[in-house]
């Protein structure tokens, strides 16, 4: 794989083993995050284990309108970009609060959407390169527990495949990666099932084998196929007096 | 809250565990006042690292922060383990310069254990290559400790008492390959062994085996592995190409506990026939790759289900040079007596004693491990007491079941240990199982 891995929203637990995974095949990784300070020990991990090259760049997902120049301002243009940006707070708030629910939504919708959207274009213009964008499970049912977060996933889904589905041919690959539960902050103090809680490296290794085979859509844990195949099978008469 | 063990699965205790990112989370924890304990990778047997309050789950600090290629200095935060460092250096011609016998162990854990390994006799414990830690301490301001300064050794060998291990610069050894050369030698006799032992006091890795089945004189009779790291010279013309290749071996895993039945006495002492008769066949000098040499564990992970849900204990003390033969006598008696023979029995020499609160001692260490039952609980006691009466004392890493008592009984230290830890505002903050257990 040549050129640099652009990791966005990189603080996140996943975003590390994503920049791990991609530095041990040798790439050179760009950061980029609200606050790059925090990122330094992360870039000298980078450079210390694997010996890459690692930039760290300033973005504000929610700050649409500075994408473009962000885009331009990188020392080049990757060749690979992943979008671990996104947001889950807590559904009760977000069902109160109407402001919260759109930052919600801003950040796993609008804000990747957008990142990625000129990104695309400019790797469409160039002819190359490979989109991954971490969308969630959460958005292929709407559920009472987390829909506020569930909905923008699905329309960064939906997103994700509409881009993929006109980039195709055009020598650009789009990859949507629903991970399933993830041992991670966002799911820090919950009793999750284990067989259904992966690791974050565990991610990391997914994501770059899904890039390196040119898959379309992954799951990290297989089982999620046919958990997510029976949640979305349940006639909606049924599901509506549920509580999954 | 979460039910959370050591890696002998012996009684979990009720914690609440927070994954640790950055010094921030750790001042922060700390300013909650709850009573708490860093833990790295769960490799302590027993109840080191967990805390009845709040367990700091470091292995979310665990990025290298700078490597000296030319003299093997590396400065990295508490969670990373020795397998990273392993994977990231090695290639380049760098081993840790002292290992305990997993590579899952964490910087961190390595450093509030002061670990060992077969090398103790020539180069002392992991704290004789660490340059300085960083240590958060009850106050919230990290301090940096250099070598040969009092909060350095206090910490070397502290459990994590003396505050929460944040990073350490550590120097390791340069190897020209990735291969041992092991020389293998059979005992008939426990004198033969300790008398092996001392007259290859110069080389550089050596630990024995001890049958601990065997009763009357052939009891103590033992494997001793000498090792040396392989010099280019020492390789086959083949392996010279990649010096540092390392035959891949298939990752085991045990998926399910076995059942408590699986390691019976039986079974027990069918292992440790076969085992000394295994090494009897092939004496003398052959090469060994590093992995096999110093990690023989690490191929089956989750080896510690093996025991089955009850979980197992490790016994280790240390008995200085001149009680060691009649010392290491009565506790293979006492342990044959018991017919409770352990899987696992291994001798090592340990060089002179250091740091404030380290576990070796000039002498002999031994360490055994047994299912946990009743009959276990009560050899132990036994062995507490022979080991009490020959002046040694025990390895709190492995420790899960000792009374407070025999504690400050074997370690004159506790004293200045617990003053230490009052004067600095450690002793209510920084709790684990274990230091409560022991009053530390």
């Amino acid at each position: 794989m040549k050129g640099p891995v652009l990791i966005l929203g990189a603080g996140s637990d996943i975003a590390r083993a994503c920049a791990r995974a991609f530095a041990a095949r040798g790439c050179a990784i760009q950061l980029a995050a609200r606050d790059p300070g925090r990122l330094e020990a992360d870039r000298a991990d980078l450079e210390t284990r694997y010996g890459v090259t690692v930039s760290l760049h300033e973005v504000d997902a929610l700050e649409v309108e500075a994408h473009e120049s962000f885009v331009a301002g990188l020392p080049e243009l990757p060749m690979v970009a992943i979008c671990a940006v996104g947001l889950m707070g807590e559904q009760d708030e977000n069902a109160a609060d109407m402001t919260r629910a759109a930052l919600v939504m801003r950040s796993n919708f609008e804000g990747p959407a957008s990142l990625l959207g000129v990104l695309a274009n400019r790797m469409e213009a160039r002819g190359a390169g490979t989109l991954v964008g971490i969308s969630s499970v959460a958005g292929e049912r709407g559920r009472a527990s987390n829909y506020i977060y569930g909905s923008a996933k699905a329309g960064f889904t939906a997103y994700l495949s509409g881009l993929r589905n006109r980039l195709a041919g055009r020598g650009v690959h789009v990859v949507t990666v629903l991970p399933g539960f993830v041992a991670t902050k966002m799911t820090e103090g919950m009793d999750l099932p284990k067989p259904l809680l992966a690791q974050p490296d565990e991610v990391g290794r997914a994501i770059l084998g899904a890039v390196e085979k040119g898959r379309d859509v992954i799951h990290v844990r297989r089982i999620w196929r046919l958990v997510m195949a029976v949640i979305k099978a349940i006639p909606e008469a049924i599901f509506k007096k549920t509580s999954i | 809250m979460t039910r959370l063990a050591g890696w002998g699965r012996f009684r979990p205790v009720e914690t609440r565990l927070a994954r640790m990112r950055d010094d921030g989370d750790v001042a922060a924890a700390l300013a909650g006042g709850t009573a708490l304990i860093a833990r790295g990778n769960g490799r302590a047997y027993g109840d080191s690292a967990v805390s009845p309050g709040l367990t700091l789950d470091m292995r979310g600090m665990d990025r290298m922060l700078s490597f000296d290629a030319d003299r093997g200095v590396l400065v990295a935060e508490a969670g990373v383990l020795l397998a990273d460092v392993i994977a990231a250096f090695f290639p380049q011609g760098w081993f840790p310069a002292v290992t305990p016998g997993t590579k899952f162990v964490s910087l961190g854990g390595a450093i509030a254990a002061d670990v060992h390994g077969k090398n103790h006799h020539v180069d002392g414990g992991f704290g004789a290559f660490v340059d300085w830690v960083e240590v958060m301490g009850a106050d919230g301001r990290i301090a940096r400790a250099e070598a040969g300064s009092e909060l350095f050794d206090w910490t070397l060998g502290g459990m994590g008492l003396t505050g929460v291990i944040l990073r350490a610069q550590i120097r390791l050894r340069p190897v020209e390959t990735g291969w041992i050369v092991q020389d293998m030698r059979a005992t008939q006799t426990l004198a033969a062994t300790i008398d092996m032992m001392e007259a290859t006091n110069d080389a550089p890795y050596s630990v024995a085996w001890l049958d601990c089945v065997t009763t009357g004189v052939m009891m103590g009779r033992g494997l001793a592995m000498l090792g040396r790291h392989a010099g280019l010279e020492d390789l086959p013309r083949e392996k010279r190409r990649k010096p540092f290749a390392t035959p891949q071996k298939p990752v085991l895993r045990l998926p399910v506990d076995l059942p408590a039945a699986a390691l019976n006495g039986v079974t027990r002492r069918v292992f440790n026939a076969a085992y000394y008769w295994n090494g009897r066949r092939k004496p003398g000098p052959r090469l060994v790759d590093w992995d096999s040499y110093f990690y023989p564990l690490d191929a089956i992970l989750d080896w510690n289900r093996g025991y089955g849900r009850a979980g197992f204990l490790q016994f280790q003390c240390a008995l200085p040079q001149e009680a060691a033969r009649p010392g290491m006598a009565a506790l293979l008696e006492a342990i044959a007596a018991s017919g409770e023979a352990s899987v696992l029995s291994v001798l090592k020499r340990f060089g002179a004693e250091r740091g404030r609160f380290s576990f070796p001692m000039a002498g002999y260490t031994l360490a055994l491990d047994f299912p946990a039952n009743d009959r276990s609980l009560k050899l132990m006691e036994r062995l507490d007491a022979i080991t009490l009466d020959h002046g040694g004392r025990f390895y709190l890493a492995k420790d899960a079941r000792m009374p407070r008592a025999v504690m400050e009984a074997a370690d004159g230290r506790v004293a200045a240990f617990r003053a230490m830890r009052a004067q600095s505002g450690a002793k209510g903050l920084f709790v684990s199982a274990q230091s409560e257990r022991l009053g530390l």
